[in-house]
């Protein structure tokens, strides 16, 4: 059966199929994850054209393991675990290593949601903590076709400018969907590490839009 | 026990722990809290759904499909790779 871009079929056919050497299979696989691998790429080696090659090296490491995958893990965090040990390679080789310690010290005394002198101080008298300067209200415009385009762009100038390890989680939990489980594996980040860059990374998008709907009011 | 139980959450905190509610990992007297001040929190409100619509407008960063000299360059190795397994 002729495989098309919006099906979905399981690891085990997938494998199966590849394994006999169906073309339409790896031309889905390389579809389906070709995007995600790329951004990933992006988010180790931050060089546009590093990133590409890095991408490039991994299907060729996919084509000639498919033969030794086991299916211990799903084909995504297979194919990223690759992805993963030929950027750091090639990180490091090009001295252009991000801090991978990040991901470590995603619980280090960090950087608030909102910025403090937003809120009333603690020794207020009637209501420490509550919004001072409260946000602006612009939820529902935010999906009004016409902003649409020009603020998904600047959302995506965001990620690109969020710190490494927050923009892996962020970019891979809210942007390809995957699930919480599978992002602390594939990054061997514990659950409580993985929330906390990913609300770093949340909190700091929310500022983002927020400056943007700001300056269009 | 009780105490933390009734204490109001202010604003400050419910930006911090809004990721943690969201994941449903929120324990279980906090996410009381956190829906007590909801009610009477317009901003909060107004903050949690754009944390919401934040979410949903991420998902239109996914990055399109490949162009097809890249897949057409990968299809190429995956039939070279094929020939090796066949001994052709």
């Amino acid at each position: 059966m002729a495989l098309t871009a919006e099906m979905r079929i399981s690891d085990a056919d997938l494998i199966h199929r590849l394994r006999g050497g169906d073309e339409d299979a790896f031309v889905w696989m390389v579809n389906t994850y070709g995007g995600s691998l790329r951004r990933l790429a992006l988010a180790f080696v931050s060089v546009e054209a590093v990133a590409d090659e890095v991408v490039q090296e991994t299907w060729l490491a996919v084509i000639t393991g498919i033969s030794r995958f086991e299916g211990r893990s799903s084909v995504k965090t297979w194919l990223y675990k690759i992805l993963a040990n030929r950027a750091r390679t090639r990180a490091i080789r090009e001295k252009r290593t991000i801090a991978f310690s990040e991901l470590d010290g995603a619980t280090a005394p960090g950087e608030a949601a909102v910025d403090p002198a937003r809120f009333l101080p603690a020794d207020h008298p009637v209501n420490p903590g509550h919004w001072a300067g409260p946000p602006d209200q612009w939820s529902s415009s935010a999906e009004d076709k016409v902003v649409g385009r020009e603020m998904l762009e600047v959302l995506r100038r965001g990620l690109d400018a969020l710190p490494p390890a927050q923009r892996m989680v962020v970019s891979l939990r809210d942007v390809h969907g995957w699930p919480a489980a599978e992002v602390c594996e594939a990054l061997a980040l514990s659950e409580a590490n993985q929330r906390v860059l990913l609300h770093r990374g949340r909190s700091r998008l929310r500022g983002v839009l927020e400056g943007y709907f700001a300056g269009n009011a | 026990m009780s105490d933390h139980t009734l204490k109001e959450m202010a604003c400050q905190e419910l930006v911090e722990v809004i990721t943690d509610y969201l994941e449903g990992t929120l324990p279980e007297v906090d996410r009381m809290r956190f829906e007590a001040h909801l009610l009477g929190c317009p901003a909060c409100h107004e903050y949690l759904e754009q944390m919401r619509t934040l979410i949903r407008l991420s998902r239109g960063l996914a990055a399109r499909s490949l162009d097809t000299a890249t897949v057409d360059s990968l299809l190429h190795a995956f039939r070279d790779w094929k020939d090796s397994q066949t001994g052709m």
